[in-house]
C-alpha cells in the first residue's frame, strides 16, 4: 500500500515575476516499509519535493496524498497537526531544541500530542536506547557530538509514531563513523520495525544502502531504480 | 508546564543578553521610582510646610464661610463640637476667629487680618512661637497683641507700644480696641508679614463681639494620609447642613494646581525614559526573533502550532520583564529608603529663602511601595506590549522560508 503518492506535482517559485520551475510534474508512489533515497544534482528539486511530501510547502499544481489523505487540501493549522501525527523529520543540521535535554527533545513532540508524562518518558527512553544513547539522555544538544545529535533527531522523528520519516541530507554534517552508525540504526529500524524512510541525499554511502533510488534532474524524475 | 520550562530555559540561553535586558528594565524602574519618590516627597514636604504654616490639613467652618470669609459666619464652638473634631486621627484642634480690621499706630494706619488664637494650640500646629523676633509669645489669658514684622514696620510700632484696632464686628457691632504690642514675629511669606495681627482667642472674641464664637477650627494631623479617614468621620459626625468640612486641597487650589502641573511635566520625562528603555528592550526582542527564526521554523515543521510557539515566546519575554521589574523594585527599596532617611539638603541661597519661610531646606523621598509597584508595572506593561511583535512574526512565519535562513 502506498504511504506517499504524488500525481503531476509542479512547483513554480515567483509565479508572475521571473518564474522558476522547481518541479515539473513529479508522480511518485512510495510504499510502506521502503528505504528510498531521492538523489540528484543541486537544484534538481530534491528538497522541494521532500518539503511538499512533508506538508511544509504546497505544490503549484498536482496532487499529494499521504496515508490516504489529500494534504494539499488541508489548512495551515491542519497541516501542522498532520505533520505532528504522521510525519517524522530529520534535518541536515539536526535542529534539536538547544535548551532541552535529549530526553526532553524526544518527548517534546509527544507533549504536543498530549500524551501522558509517563508515556512520554517511557517512549523517549526506549527510543534513545534504540539509537544507542541510553547514557546521554540528560545531556543537552551542545554536550553531544554531531552524530549523537542526529541520532537524537532520529529518535525525535520516531516519537510521534509517524507513517514515515523524511530525512533531508541527514548525513551531510557527519563524519564517516557517525554516518555509518546512523545508517545502521535507520536501516535496522526499517528492517525490524518496518518504518518507512525517505531521504534526499548527495551522500554515496546513503545511496548505497537505499533499497530504492529516485533520481531527479531539472525537476523531473529521470530514473527510478528499485534494488533487490 | 513544558512551555514554561522551555521559556525559562530560553531566557538563560543567552545569559549576557538576558542580563543586559533585565538590567535596562531594572534601571528604568529604579530611575523612575527614585524620581517619582523624590518628586512626591518634595511635594509632600512642601504641602506639609504650607499647610502647617497656617491652614492645617483640614478646617471646619460654618456652612458658607469659606466663600464669604465673613465674621458673621462665626459659630459657637461647643465642647461637643470640639471633642468630635479633635478625636483621632486629628492630633489637635486649633480654633480661630479671623476678620479684617483697620490697625493704627501713632501716625499710620493699615488693613490687617486679626486672628484670635489659642496660643499653645496654634504654636503646636504652625510653630508660631519660633517666628518670634522680639518680645514674648502670647498667653491665653493676656491682653497683648503679636504683630507681624511688616505690620509693625508700617505702623512704626515696637514691643511695648500700643496698637489700635477698629472694624465692624459680629453682626455689625462696632469693634474697637487698644492692645499693647507684646511681641513681633517674622514670616517668610510677604503676604502674612504685612497683614497678620494675633490676639488671644478670648480677647479677639471680645473685640469682635462674638463671645464663644470662632470662624474656623483648623485640625492638626500628624500624617497627611489620615485626611480621608478624618474627613469621612467628620462628615459622619457633624451636621453638614450647618458646617462645612474642607481639606487643604479645597482651601488651596493653587497649590494643588502647581503640583499637578509639576507632576504632568514629569510624566513627559517618564514617557521619554520609558520610550528609550522600550527601544532597548525592543532591540533585544528583535534580535532574538531574527536569530531564532530558523528554530521557530523547525518547531512549526515538527508539529508545534503557531499559537503554542507564540505563547511560549510571549511567556519568555514576560518572564524577562518580571525578572527586570522585580530586580528594579528590589534595587529601588534601599535607594529610596536612604533618601527618605537622609534627605537631600539644600544649601546656600536656596536654603536661606526656604528657611525664611519657615520651611526646612530638605528634599526628602517618599517611601511608598505603591510607587515602585506602579513604575515596575509601567515598564512591565511596555515589555508585554513589545512581546506582541514576535507573536505577530510567528503568526506569519513560513517554516520552509524560515529554515532556509
Amino acid at each position: 500500500m502506498a504511504v506517499i503518492s504524488t500525481q503531476g506535482v509542479e512547483k513554480i517559485y515567483n509565479p508572475g515575476k521571473i518564474p522558476v520551475k522547481a518541479l515539473k510534474g513529479v508522480s511518485l508512489e512510495i510504499a510502506e516499509g521502503e528505504f528510498t533515497a531521492i538523489v540528484g544534482p543541486s537544484g534538481s528539486g530534491k528538497t522541494t519535493l521532500l518539503n511538499i511530501i512533508g506538508g511544509l510547502d504546497r505544490p503549484t499544481a498536482g496532487y499529494v496524498e499521504v496515508g490516504g489523505v489529500d494534504i494539499s487540501g488541508l489548512s495551515d493549522n491542519q497541516l501542522i497537526d498532520f505533520r505532528k501525527d504522521h510525519i517524522g523529520f530529520v534535518f541536515q543540521a539536526y535542529n534539536l531544541i538547544p535548551v532541552l535535554t535529549a530526553r526532553e527533545n524526544v518527548a517534546f513532540v509527544m507533549l504536543l500530542q498530549h500524551r501522558s508524562a509517563q508515556e512520554r518518558n517511557a517512549r523517549a527512553e526506549s527510543l534513545l536506547a534504540a539509537v544507542g544513547l541510553s547514557d546521554k539522555m540528560d545531556k543537552r544538544p551542545a554536550e553531544l557530538s554531531g552524530g549523537q545529535q542526529q541520532r537524537v533527531a532520529v529518535a525525535r522523528a520516531l516519537a510521534s509514531k509517524p507513517s514515515f520519516i523524511l530525512a533531508d541530507e541527514p548525513t551531510a554534517n557527519l563524519d564517516s563513523a557517525s554516518t555509518a552508525n546512523l545508517l545502521d540504526i535507520m536501516y535496522r529500524l526499517n528492517q525490524e520495525e518496518h518504518i518507512t524512510f525517505v531521504f534526499s541525499t548527495h551522500d554515496q554511502r546513503v545511496i548505497d544502502r537505499a533499497k530504492r533510488v529516485v533520481t531527479l534532474v531539472d525537476g523531473k524524475i529521470d530514473r527510478d531504480e528499485v534494488r533487490g | 508546564m513544558m512551555l514554561f520550562k522551555l521559556a525559562w530555559r530560553n531566557i538563560w540561553r543567552n545569559r549576557r543578553r538576558t542580563y543586559i535586558t533585565a538590567a535596562s528594565i531594572l534601571f528604568a524602574v529604579l530611575f523612575a521610582s527614585f524620581m517619582d519618590s523624590l518628586q512626591r516627597g518634595a511635594w509632600d514636604n512642601m504641602v506639609r510646610n504650607v499647610v502647617n504654616y497656617y491652614f492645617g490639613y483640614m478646617q471646619v467652618h460654618e456652612k458658607g464661610y469659606w466663600a464669604e470669609q465673613s465674621i458673621d459666619k462665626a459659630f459657637i464652638l461647643t465642647d461637643s463640637l470640639r471633642h468630635k473634631a479633635g478625636a483621632p486621627p486629628a492630633a489637635g484642634v486649633v480654633p480661630r476667629i479671623e476678620s479684617f480690621a483697620l490697625a493704627a499706630g501713632e501716625a499710620q494706619t493699615t488693613g490687617v487680618l486679626v486672628a484670635g488664637i489659642e496660643p499653645e494650640a496654634e504654636d503646636e500646629m504652625t510653630g508660631l512661637r519660633e517666628r518670634l523676633i522680639d518680645g514674648r509669645y502670647l498667653s491665653a489669658e493676656g491682653k497683648g497683641a503679636l504683630l507681624a514684622s511688616g505690620v509693625a514696620e508700617k505702623l512704626g510700632l515696637g514691643v511695648g507700644d500700643t496698637l489700635v484696632l477698629i472694624t465692624q464686628g459680629f453682626r455689625g457691632v462696632n469693634a474697637a480696641g487698644k492692645y499693647p504690642v507684646t511681641g513681633l514675629a517674622s514670616f517668610g511669606s510677604p503676604e502674612l508679614n504685612k497683614q497678620m495681627v494675633y490676639l488671644p482667642l478670648q480677647e479677639a472674641q471680645y473685640f469682635f463681639g462674638a463671645q464663644g464664637r470662632v470662624t474656623s477650627v483648623a485640625l492638626h494631623l500628624e500624617e497627611a494620609d489620615d485626611i480621608a479617614v478624618l474627613k469621612a468621620r467628620l462628615f459622619q459626625q457633624l451636621d453638614t447642613s450647618a458646617f462645612e468640612v474642607m481639606d487643604w486641597e479645597e482651601m488651596l487650589p493653587d497649590l494643588v494646581q502647581a503640583r499637578e502641573l509639576d507632576t504632568a511635566g514629569n510624566v513627559i520625562v517618564y514617557f521619554i525614559l520609558y520610550l528609550i528603555i522600550a527601544f532597548g528592550i525592543f532591540g533585544t526582542i528583535l534580535m532574538m526573533t531574527k536569530e531564532r527564526s530558523y528554530e521557530f521554523g523547525v518547531l512549526i515543521a515538527i508539529g508545534m502550532q503557531r499559537w503554542q510557539l507564540a505563547w511560549s515566546v510571549f511567556i519568555e519575554i514576560v518572564m524577562l520583564g518580571i525578572i527586570g521589574a522585580l530586580a528594579g523594585i528590589l534595587a529601588s527599596l534601599p535607594v529610596v529608603l536612604y533618601f527618605k532617611v537622609n534627605p537631600i539638603r539644600f544649601s546656600g541661597e536656596m536654603a536661606g529663602s526656604l528657611e525664611k519661610f519657615g520651611f526646612e531646606p530638605i528634599f526628602p523621598a517618599t517611601f511608598d511601595p505603591r510607587i515602585f509597584a506602579a513604575q515596575a508595572s509601567y515598564v512591565f506593561l511596555a515589555t508585554v506590549v513589545l512581546a506582541i511583535y514576535p507573536m505577530l512574526k510567528i503568526r506569519k512565519l513560513e517554516p520552509v522560508r524560515a529554515m532556509r535562513g
